[in-house]
């Protein structure tokens, strides 16, 4: 069907986007039952402590309900389909996790309880304290951070703090991270007060030894490495790479976001990391909640341990307390971090036992290179090696017929899938980045592949088709120019005269 | 167990034969061939897999050797984390798994229904602060504010912060532990302490200690040496209170878990965040824009991104990748539920009951309130022994009594009452108190 079918055969939810709570909003109506005082009143603090207008939306039940139903319908998530986003490990968020998140002996603990009432939530801290030292081989582990972005903030403060209580941090200014890396590393040591060195993948697509080599000297700081790098590669130099900086007194930093493809199989502990983030909400199957909340666990060696975030859990045999290690980077958010989120990824490490967990990344990595073996045909492979978790192709190929690698991702959307990761890592031109993930069995795969080769076909035959993607989308492209030039960025109240 | 059993691995063994041959392999070891051999291990030192039974077991177990407010037992704490009432329909719209299981809109035309979510979240914010602009989250209050002191370093060319005594202790730990990447200098300042150093001012109101802070003051002396000021608010008492926009603070964060998510030991919450027009490109995090599709229809996309850490990497405004979505959802829920009456009615509850409570145990012998000022939910007590004992025996009567804040206030407690306190309880906990012998 066509999109103006689509307005004709269901014109009223044909804008949905044009209606927010507040146009809906019709004074008198109100959407739940609250209590009153029922107390004395007490004396309000004198006017100029009050406000005089709130403007916040009136709606029945029944209509907020609606409203967000409606909304939700227009969202695309795991549970709709497939979603290689690459990069961002979009595995099915098991249900159970979920009921047990929702506990109300999780939910309902207030984090500043008397400690020898929640024992139960330092128990599960613990227990995933110990779990995760088991998986990456790391000595110590904080859970503190909120998210990947702030176990890397907390990483690099820790190896910031550890270089000037050995006074060296005056003159080790610099990290190295490599051109494939996630933005959030640059950005990171940044936010660090660290100069951000580049160093360039080689020609098969991992870290230029040669250029490390010569950009080493007693400067360096750290280097932030991903492994697998965000090109599906697995560093064969990895070791080599570790030994290098460590004789140049440099430490190493692992970004853990791609810890999927190696579970069970290697340890960042053992390959020569010093400290490593890992994401709960790729690797250990959390909800992406559409962006956010995650968690961004910072796992260490020992030398590092009287760094770490605060609090960690002690255990003193079955009694279990928050501590402040010795010479701690401090806090990161006001309490003790994603507890929910932490809750679930427990939940699912238990579930799967070490050689579930073994199975993920054998069937993650499996069905990558299936993926890859299939479309190789199709669409240029600028690093044409066995991949771990993730294959990135490139889409020159169909961009030199003129059709870009963002018609391509759109083009998707029409064979019911969400589109790859696109335009990351920058080093690969026209960039189409494929993370299946072991949530999926051939049989899906088969489906994304088939709808691949034929977009593959199409670009050659009608691109044009290609380029105007999506039809069968909620919405059609929309005009990010104008969104960027022209900010619209809150709702209105409409002017006098002017309808809602 | 092989691992084609696990529920959440669907290839069986002949899926992987069958991908195997297509990809030209024998075994998935080869795929694994540049893991130097010597550094791959044969698996975890981890207990088995839990069948779903045992495993709800374990965890319910675990749950269940927390005490938890409900059944029975009153709780009065608060300081940063606040206990209130969630309308069925949050549970109910957040639990869609059309919103949890998807991610960062980057593909608008099926993201819809998060990027129009932000969009209402950002109004909201703007709404209830009376800022000009916002962002759609961060990760919560705390985190929130550390982000808006390096805002306004950015903007001011300064590298000190100012964070008033009263403001939760917690939250200046925070803003230290992100100042100290790039070696700003953090002062907490007694009123009006500023310098032409200060890059801003952060005033917390109401402050840690439950009291109205006069904010006129203060925003005049951080104006006054060209500071930026930055309002901490509760979100609830704006229901009842002028907004920061209201005395012209420049920078405006809050703790957002008080709109429709639970207290959940901390954490994931959300921060909420918002400025003045002009700092709008100085702002961290994710912002949502209204615009048209080819067909003129309206919808919304991430905007604005060369602030980002993706688009702009070492130069970005904070590496910060994330809007904690699932919980702003719950937020904007929250607030399109109870809407701009029902926010006031809660505002005013708990307003009117943490007075009842708070007039009657300063009424008791020994006890007094600390502090002379208005307050708003909270309030501190100076209690006639230390509070680490009466929390005990409070607990033996089923009350988790309010916060031992006696580093800062000499046997002070910080109680909290919500309109989940009931009058009763309210009775129950004086009647406890006063039990305390002095």
């Amino acid at each position: 069907m066509t999109t103006a079918e689509r307005s004709k055969a269901n014109p009223k939810t044909a804008d949905f986007g044009a209606s927010l709570t507040f146009d809906l909003s019709r004074p008198g109506r109100r959407g739940v039952l609250l209590p009153e005082p029922d107390v004395p009143q007490a004396e309000l603090p004198e006017p100029r402590f009050l406000r005089s207008d709130l403007e916040l939306p009136e709606l029945s039940q029944n209509q907020v309900v609606r409203y967000f139903l409606g909304l939700s319908r227009l969202n695309y998530g795991v549970d709709t389909g497939f979603y290689p986003l690459g990069s961002c490990t979009m595995k099915y968020n098991p249900r159970v996790n979920e009921d047990v998140g929702r506990l109300p002996g999780f939910t309902l603990v207030h984090p500043l309880q008397p400690q020898a009432t929640i024992q139960g939530a330092l128990a599960v801290l613990h227990q995933l304290q110990s779990a995760l030292a088991a998986i990456t081989g790391m000595d110590s582990i904080g859970l503190a951070p909120a998210a990947g972005a702030q176990g890397e903030l907390c990483g690099i403060l820790m190896i910031k703090t550890y270089l000037e209580e050995r006074g060296e941090s005056d003159r080790r200014r610099k990290v190295l991270i490599p051109d494939s890396a996630h933005g959030t590393n640059p950005a990171t040591a940044a936010m660090c007060g660290f100069e951000v060195v580049t160093i360039p993948s080689d020609r098969v697509g991992n870290t230029d030894m040669a250029a490390l080599e010569s950009a080493l000297d007693d400067g360096v700081a750290a280097m932030m490495l991903t492994l697998p790098s965000t090109l599906g590669l697995f560093d064969p130099n990895i070791e080599r790479i570790a030994e290098t900086l460590h004789r140049h007194g440099a430490l190493l930093y692992g970004d853990g976001a791609n810890q999927n493809a190696f579970l069970g199989r290697a340890r960042f502990g053992d390959l020569g990391f010093d400290v490593v983030h890992l994401n709960l909400h790729k690797t250990f199957s959390t909800p992406h909640g559409g962006g956010g909340p995650g968690a961004g666990p910072v796992c260490v060696k020992a030398k590092l341990a009287p760094y770490l975030p605060a609090p960690v859990v002690e255990a003193d045999g079955d009694t279990y307390r928050l501590a402040t290690p010795e010479r701690s980077i401090g806090k990161t958010t006001a309490f003790h971090g994603s507890f929910g989120v932490l809750v679930r990824a427990l939940t699912y490490i238990r579930s799967l036992g070490a050689e579930g967990l073994r199975a993920v990344s054998e069937n993650a990595v499996i069905n990558a290179n299936y993926v890859l073996a299939r479309l190789r045909g199709a669409y240029h492979l600028p690093y044409d090696h066995p991949c771990m978790h993730e294959v990135v192709f490139s889409g020159s190929r169909q961009r030199a017929k003129g059709v870009k690698t963002l018609d391509i991702a759109k083009r998707l959307i029409d064979y019911g899938f969400h589109p790859p990761t696109i335009y990351f890592p920058l080093i690969v031109d026209e960039a189409l980045m494929v993370e299946p993930t072991e949530s999926e069995g051939k049989e899906a795969l088969d489906a994304f592949c088939e709808a691949m080769l034929a977009i593959a076909r199409e670009a050659k035959e009608e691109p044009e088709l290609v380029r105007g993607a999506p039809y069968q989308a909620p919405l059609r492209r929309l005009d990010e120019a104008t969104a960027a030039r022209r900010p619209y960025l809150r709702w209105r109240a409409p002017a006098q005269g002017e309808s809602a | 167990m092989t691992s084609s059993a696990h529920p959440y691995i669907p290839n069986t063994d002949e899926d992987r034969r069958a991908m195997l041959d297509a990809i030209g392999v024998a075994t998935a070891d080869e795929l694994f061939a540049d893991i130097p051999p010597e550094l791959r291990i044969e698996g975890l030192n981890l207990s088995p897999a839990l069948p779903e039974q045992e495993l709800v077991r374990e965890m319910a177990a675990l749950a269940g050797r927390n005490q938890v407010p409900g059944d029975g037992m009153a709780c009065f704490l608060g300081a940063g984390a606040y206990r209130h009432f969630i309308p069925s329909v949050v549970g109910h719209v957040i639990g869609r798994s059309e919103f949890y299981t998807a991610y960062t809109p980057y593909q608008p035309e099926i993201s819809q229904g998060t990027l129009q979510t932000m969009f209402e979240l950002q109004s909201m914010t703007c709404e209830l602060m009376a800022m000009d602009v916002a962002n759609a989250g961060m990760y919560d209050g705390a985190s929130a504010l550390a982000e808006a002191c390096l805002m306004a370093c950015n903007i001011t060319g300064r590298d000190r912060i100012a964070v008033l005594d009263s403001v939760n202790q917690d939250y200046a730990a925070v803003v230290r532990t992100y100042a100290r990447g790039r070696g700003l200098t953090v002062d907490v300042v007694a009123d009006g302490n500023l310098s032409a150093e200060h890059a801003c001012l952060a005033v917390q109101h109401p402050n840690f200690f439950g009291c109205l802070e006069d904010v006129w003051s203060h925003e005049a002396a951080a104006h006054a040496t060209g500071a930026l000021l930055i309002a901490v608010a509760d979100p609830i008492s704006l229901g009842l209170l002028a907004p920061p926009g209201g005395y012209s603070a420049d920078i405006a964060v809050a703790e957002g878990q008080s709109l429709g998510w639970p207290v959940g030991f901390g954490g994931p919450y959300l921060g909420l965040f918002a400025c003045r027009q002009q700092y709008l490109r100085q702002m961290p995090g994710r912002i949502v824009g209204r615009t048209t599709d080819l067909d003129g229809r309206t919808g919304y996309v991430l905007t604005l991104q060369t602030r980002e850490q993706h688009i702009r990497r070492e130069r970005a405004t904070s590496n910060i990748c994330t809007s904690q979505q699932l919980v702003g959802l719950a937020a904007a829920v929250y607030l399109a539920a109870v809407g701009k009456h029902g926010l006031r009615q809660i505002a005013e509850t708990c307003y009117h009951r943490a007075h009842y409570a708070a007039e009657r145990i300063a009424a008791l012998p020994g006890y007094s309130l600390a502090f002379p000022t208005p307050f708003f939910k909270e309030f501190t007590v100076r209690c006639p022994k230390p509070v680490e004992g009466i929390q005990e025996l409070l607990l033996e009567q089923g009350i988790i009594g309010g916060l031992d804040v006696s580093e800062r206030v000499e046997n002070g407690m910080l109680l909290c009452v919500t309109e989940v306190n009931t009058r009763e309880e309210i009775d129950r906990l004086i009647a406890a108190l006063a039990e305390v012998n002095p």
